[in-house]
């Protein structure tokens, strides 16, 4: 039985608009993410000493903390985009695709 | 009849905690610290409290699904909690502070990696592997792949995380409560078996996950009460406490930037790799996106999780910094009372020493209390996903090939965490005086390298085939192992050799990409028809990964 239902989810033009906006999405937030912290690590393995560089001139707090934290917040932040289009926009299509299909 | 066997424990347990509350001063004389009795007090009141929920939730658990994923029945915002709670370990509190303590930034790294995982598992993850799964994360691998062979090797990679990670904890829980509570090593050690295992046989994973809440908030409440007194202490402001902290540390201003701990790209990129996908592979966290009604309260729990997780990361970090200036220049807390010399009660004392230091012993024995609940609520979460493992998935689907009654599986689940609880007792004691620091890599490792490939593959690939998977997850599993074997962690450390076989202790840069080569390797060359079978059934189970039609408990809540 499911397997029709299935078959009639798939070959909605919705199903694809759903697939590909959400798709799109997410691997352009997880390649952000990725790409932030990689680039950090690099930083960390390759050129140290540039992350101990201090705030302040002659003061002693390094610039490493800030992006540290910068960087926890920056992507907690992303997640919340994420979810915002997803439990809303996404879902709504998503909502849609099934009742259709059930019908 | 489960009730009043509940009863009965509860009792017992009520008596043997004031008999042991009464006899541990007697024993209380060589290295141990003097008993506290804050910290022992407000760990019973925890006890009760959660045995309180453990009867209330036992009272309704009637189903599999109850037993398993607390039917499906927990809130996003919850589920975020009791998430973060997993993730948030004793090691997190005492070992990320005692790292920033001695090495600065570096232990900020070490959270950094530790965190970016979750963001990750919110984009790729978190949905499909609500839509898919159902009990355990071996319901996703083997849904369109041949149950008993995926199961079994999945249930394998399993338990080797569990077993590591538990032998750990509760090594740790031992070495803690005999500083924190002036309690013998095995006291503690049985102390968190016989909990570990009332909560996961009587409460499921209702029990589990509630004491996992509580313990999070706790958690989350004790570190910023501690942070934000001894942030006080510099006027909260953060040149104040580094300036103080680079004066007072023997690094100076090594401490501001990386250091030694990841002179090595290789190690760098490898243990970020096997931190963040580590994560996004261990079978307690992955059990918990089974227990939200749909995708929708997945993603929010993942939300509130990362929040939680990042933001403690934070708090731990501040708290070690903070200690270099309270607890480093005073002599209290050192031996023999020379600022300098080990730190009383060894290298992972900095934050307790620091709840002494702005709280008095109030502030410490509720710490205290905190670390030993936190123990005890994550091995609650370990022993439940190494049960399931057993039952779930070896029992009822490879030996009794789906033919088991709910019944009969949560049977074998709970007596599965009976004999999970009295091997890590046994474990936790035999490993007493042994170095466990690389149980933990290991049990990331293997998470990563193991679990993690397939599972993202048979989400994402419609080529993955069982062949594929088996020799993906095999290769995964034994190459982490053995390269932790052979490295230093265990080949000299513990085995007591010369000369590591193998340079790099940390090998999910090595056993990763083997693990998905060998998956993909295994699946691009098996012609066979079961093989053709399992490609076409992707389209299926594609849609339901994407719209949830289908998924488990969408339909009863």
């Amino acid at each position: 039985m499911s397997t029709a239902v299935y078959e009639r989810i798939r070959k909605n033009p919705k199903f694809d608009e759903l697939v590909a906006k959400r798709s799109r999405f997410a691997w352009m937030l997880t390649v952000i993410v990725l790409g932030i912290y990689f680039i950090f690590i690099m930083v960390v393995a390759f050129n140290p000493t540039l992350l101990a560089t201090p705030i302040w001139e002659g003061g002693t707090a390094s610039i490493a903390w800030p992006i540290g934290a910068g960087m926890i917040l920056l992507f907690w932040l992303m997640t919340g985009l994420y979810i915002r289009r997803a439990n809303g926009e996404f879902d709504d299509i998503n909502s849609e695709i099934i009742k259709g299909a059930i019908e | 009849m489960n009730s009043r066997i509940m009863k009965y424990a509860f009792i017992a347990l009520a008596l043997g905690w004031m008999g042991l509350a009464m006899a541990a001063p007697d024993v209380g004389a060589t290295q141990k610290q003097p008993l506290n009795v804050h910290a022992i007090v407000m760990f019973f009141i925890f006890v009760m409290a959660t045995l309180g929920i453990t009867y209330w939730a036992a009272q309704r658990t009637k189903s599999a699904s109850d037993y398993y994923t607390a039917g499906g029945g927990i809130t996003g915002t919850q589920n975020g909690l009791a998430i973060a709670g997993d993730y948030m370990s004793a090691a997190t509190l005492l070992g990320l502070t005692s790292l920033t303590y001695f090495q600065g930034f570096d232990g900020y790294i070490y959270c950094i990696c530790f965190y970016v995982g979750w963001p990750f598992i919110m984009f790729i993850m978190a949905e499909r592997l609500r839509n898919l799964g159902k009990f355990t994360f071996a319901d996703i691998t083997s849904y369109r792949l041949d149950q008993r062979q995926v199961r079994t090797i999945a249930a394998i990679g399993s338990l080797t995380v569990v077993v590591f990670y538990l032998i750990a904890q509760m090594v740790g829980a031992g070495q803690l409560i005999k500083l924190l509570f002036g309690l013998e090593y095995w006291m503690a050690v049985v102390i968190v078996g016989v909990m570990m295992v009332i909560y996961v046989t009587f409460g499921g994973m209702i029990a589990t996950t509630w004491v996992q809440i509580i313990k999070a908030c706790l958690l989350l409440g004790g570190g910023t009460l501690v942070m934000l007194l001894a942030f006080s202490k510099f006027g909260f402001n953060f040149e104040t406490l580094t300036t103080q902290a680079v004066a007072n540390s023997k690094k100076g201003l090594a401490l501001m930037g990386p250091g030694s701990l990841l002179a090595d790209p290789v190690t760098a990129v490898s243990l970020s790799l096997g931190l963040m996908f580590g994560t996004a592979g261990l079978p307690h966290i992955l059990m918990r996106f089974f227990t939200v009604p749909n995708a929708k309260e997945a993603r929010k729990s993942v939300f509130v999780a990362t929040l939680c997780v990042g933001f403690f990361f934070t708090v731990v970090a501040l708290m070690g910094l903070s200690a270099i200036t309270i607890v480093g220049t005073d002599p209290q807390y050192f031996e023999g009372s020379v600022v300098g010399s080990r730190l009383l009660g060894g290298n992972n004392m900095p934050a307790m020493h620091l709840a002494h230091a702005v709280g008095g012993n109030l502030l410490l024995g509720f710490l205290s209390a905190v670390a030993f609940a936190t123990i005890l609520a994550v091995v609650a979460g370990l022993a439940l996903a190494g049960a399931s493992a057993i039952s779930h998935d070896l029992y009822a689907n490879v030996i009794r090939k789906g033919q088991a009654t709910e019944a009969e599986e949560v049977r074998i689940s709970k007596s599965s965490s009976l004999i999970l609880g009295v091997l890590a007792v046994l474990l936790g004691i035999a490993f007493e005086r042994q170095n466990v620091a690389f149980m933990v890599g290991l049990a990331f490792g293997v998470a990563a390298s193991c679990n993690f490939p397939v599972l993202i593959l048979s989400m994402y690939w419609k080529g993955l085939t069982t062949r594929g998977a088996i020799w993906g997850s095999i290769a995964g599993l034994v190459s982490a192992v053995l390269i932790v074997v052979l490295s230093k962690a265990v080949w000299v450390s513990v085995l007591g050799n010369k000369e590591p076989i193998f340079p790099y202790e940390q090998p999910a840069i090595f056993s990763m990409p083997l693990a998905f080569f060998m998956a993909w390797l295994g699946s691009v060359t098996d012609s066979s028809v079961r093989a053709t079978r399992e490609k076409e059934a992707f389209e299926d189970q594609y849609v339901r990964a994407q719209t949830g039609f289908g998924s488990a408990g969408a339909a009863a809540h």
